[in-house]
């Protein structure tokens, strides 16, 4: 892995020096490439590479390097990319905590930074960024979905838990925002956890009708697995973090007929969504996830940009990004005031097609939903 | 709250902490006998996980899949004693965490290039699926009943074989004073061979065991090595007596802490607060534990003086 990145980089390099001349842009990819959360960042990766082969330009030039999901690596990896590298625009990043290492700083050096996934925030309301777009979601959004969708099927007495850390925070806030009912638990359990013995025996205590849960990896594979040998059988809702087309095959029949809330699933309706899916699984062998949609729809936003300006007439760039005149995969795409997207986010269900389990959507949970910071923003 | 709740909480800090046993038995019997801090052993947890859950889907079958974690495992251990840990005994302390965090470095990775980036499936057998009713009308999960029995009868066989076999005499003369023994003809280097195979084996099945109810993937052992040396400083360093104790108080302290501490807040706290103050301190708790002990013992419970 170390050595293909040093060859991949070397090769850029190398790239870099004969057509040092050219005009294009020059992207620096700062995502998780090794370590426990690698899945996501290369899903991340993978969907941007395929969109940039398919997109076939020379002028477009991307430099990936592994932050290991530490913010240390990820500012030394910014700073050099941006001092040395010189790239034009900064991309990658999963992690929220990371986000807030970067982003401020990437963007007060006058490059544009795109984000493929984390939406902290603090960086969609008084922290927003005209250099700063947010190419998936604010991080409330999923869960304010989850909400919604929570009051429509009659569930009045949640319980509620999330990592102890601000993405869980957010997951909680944003799911109370537009839930209804009562709270019959709300629990914060460590990041990282993998035993979720102690949680179930008080899901089971506390008499509610329904469990919902943002535990985002192998968080929410280990407590799939227990909840569903727990014998409590409460309906279950989530985000879409922990049914993934990346894990869903570990977490097994356990998470069948889960409803979870996406802005993106495999199934929606438009010709972009079904040749991305087709080509991503010819390429690489495997479904997409919504960390690869996302990383295919950052490039393709990109991509639109660099038709209609130069990289170096920054309005003018700045202008055609928030046009964000590209086809997405998840079909209605804008950007709202703050540079954070207003979409649709569906309710899936979990289902099985064949050996593979994986996602269908059931209904919209939040028509054109933007989000609840924007207003906060003065750019 | 109910005391049944709590009863169930107990249980489950008594499963958590006889896995953590299984793990840190031999963390201290490597460190015991052998004077090697072992960082690599998460990596053999993980090694016994993967090798399970690879046994698994090929044969559906969860005993095969258990012999193939300890075979796994015991062969990777033998396969780094031999090669790279053999160098270490002579060298300090400093040398060894190097060596063994790069050792670290490269099972994960090399995991990553064996099994690619996304989490494995294991599942639990099926005859051991669902819950059982104990007394008192307490529900509890049949899986993980079975892994407190095992925990424990891992636990008595180990005793058993340290103070019963002429292995459990080597190994016990070889903590003692290992110049000794090996004056005395016994072959040091096989009894080390031996006893890092039997190390490494108790890591690989403790991961298969953990796997089947949680993520098998790249990186599970770390959190779990670190929880380890901590029981087996609270517990004494090279004292199996030392590493069950340790670890069923670290499983109790981390399970009922997480539990009552909330609650203990909440009786003066608004709900949200009490939630967010008692959970950091849950997250603690183990480690006032440790330093509380240190305090009082500074060299564990069954340290020697």
């Amino acid at each position: 892995m170390k050595l293909k990145q040093l060859l991949v980089t070397a090769a850029c390099t190398a790239l870099l020096a004969t057509t040092v001349q050219a005009e294009g842009v020059k992207v620096g990819m700062i995502t998780t490439l090794s370590g426990g959360g690698a899945g996501l960042g290369i899903d991340v990766r993978d969907g941007f590479m395929l969109a940039v082969e398919q997109a076939g330009r020379s002028d477009l030039e991307v430099v990936i390097e592994d932050d290991q999901r530490k913010p240390d690596v990820a500012v030394q990896l910014a700073d050099k990319m941006i001092q040395s590298e010189k790239v034009d625009v900064l991309t990658g990043i999963i992690w929220s905590n990371l986000a807030m290492a970067v982003v401020p700083a990437t963007v007060a050096q006058n490059k544009f930074y795109l984000s493929p996934n984390a939406g902290p925030s603090a960086l969609a309301g008084k922290g927003c960024h005209k250099n700063y777009f947010n190419v998936a979601w604010q991080n409330d959004n999923l869960h304010e979905a989850a909400g919604a969708y929570a009051n429509t099927a009659g569930l009045g007495n949640s319980f509620i838990l999330a990592p102890n850390y601000p993405a869980g925070k957010d997951a909680l806030t944003g799911y109370k925002r537009f839930y209804e009912g009562a709270l019959a638990g709300e629990l914060y359990t460590k990041l990282g956890q993998t035993d979720y013995a102690s949680e179930i025996a008080q899901i089971r205590a506390s008499g509610a009708d329904s469990v919902y849960f943002f535990l985002p990896g192998g968080m929410g594979i280990s407590f799939l697995k227990q909840y569903a040998d727990s014998g409590v059988d409460l309906p279950v809702v989530g985000p879409a973090f922990s049914f993934d087309q990346g894990i869903l095959q570990a977490v097994g029949a356990a998470a069948l007929g889960v409803r979870n809330t996406s802005q993106w699933s495999k199934d929606i309706d438009n010709a972009t969504n079904a040749a991305f899916v087709e080509s991503f699984a010819a390429k690489y062998g495997r479904l997409p996830s919504l960390y690869a949609s996302q990383g295919f729809d950052t490039a393709n936003l990109l991509i639109s940009a660099m038709d209609k300006a130069d990289v170096a007439d920054q309005d003018a760039f700045r202008a055609a990004l928030q046009t964000a005149d590209f086809a997405s995969t998840r079909g209605d795409f804008a950007f709202g005031p703050n540079n954070h997207p207003i979409q649709d986010i569906y309710v899936r269900e979990v289902i099985q097609e064949g050996d593979v389990f994986t996602n269908k959507i059931i209904s919209v949970g939040l028509e054109d939903r933007g989000d609840a910071y924007a207003a906060d923003c003065k750019m | 709250m109910s005391w049944i709740l709590l009863v169930e909480q107990a249980l489950n800090g008594l499963q958590f902490g006889v896995m953590l046993f299984l793990m840190a038995a031999g963390l201290t019997l490597i460190f015991g006998v052998m004077g090697l801090i072992n960082l690599a052993h998460g990596s053999l947890y993980m090694v016994g996980a993967f090798a399970a859950a690879a046994v698994a889907a090929a044969t559906g079958s969860f005993v095969l899949a258990l012999i193939a974690s300890l075979a796994a495992a015991a062969l990777a251990g033998v396969l780094i004693e031999a090669t790279i840990i053999r160098r270490l005994y002579d060298r300090d302390h400093l040398d060894q965490v190097l060596a063994t965090f790069a050792l670290i470095l490269i099972f994960s990775e090399g995991t990553r290039w064996a099994f690619g980036s996304f989490p494995l499936f294991l599942d639990r057998p099926e005859a051991l699926s669902g819950t059982v009713s104990l007394p008192f009308g307490i529900e509890y999960s049949r899986y993980r009943l079975a892994l407190i029995g095992v925990g424990l009868a891992v636990a008595a066989g180990l005793f058993w074989m340290i103070a019963k076999t002429r292995v459990g005499i080597r190994i016990r003369a070889g903590e003692n004073d290992r110049e000794m023994i090996a004056a005395l003809g016994v072959d040091i280097s096989r009894l080390y061979t031996l006893v890092f195979a039997l190390g490494a084996a108790l890591a690989g099945l403790a991961g298969a065991l953990i796997g089947a109810i949680q993520s098998v993937q790249v990186g599970m052992g770390e959190p779990v090595l670190i929880l380890a040396f901590v029981v087996i400083v609270i517990g004494g360093i090279g004292s199996v007596q030392g590493a069950l104790v340790g670890a069923i108080l670290v499983g109790l302290t981390d399970t009922l802490g997480g539990f009552l501490l909330p609650k203990a807040f909440a009786l003066f706290l608004s709900p949200a607060a009490a939630t967010s103050v008692g959970s950091s301190l849950a997250s603690m708790s183990i480690y006032i534990l440790m330093a509380g002990v240190l305090l009082v013992r500074p060299k564990g419970l069954f340290g020697g003086a």
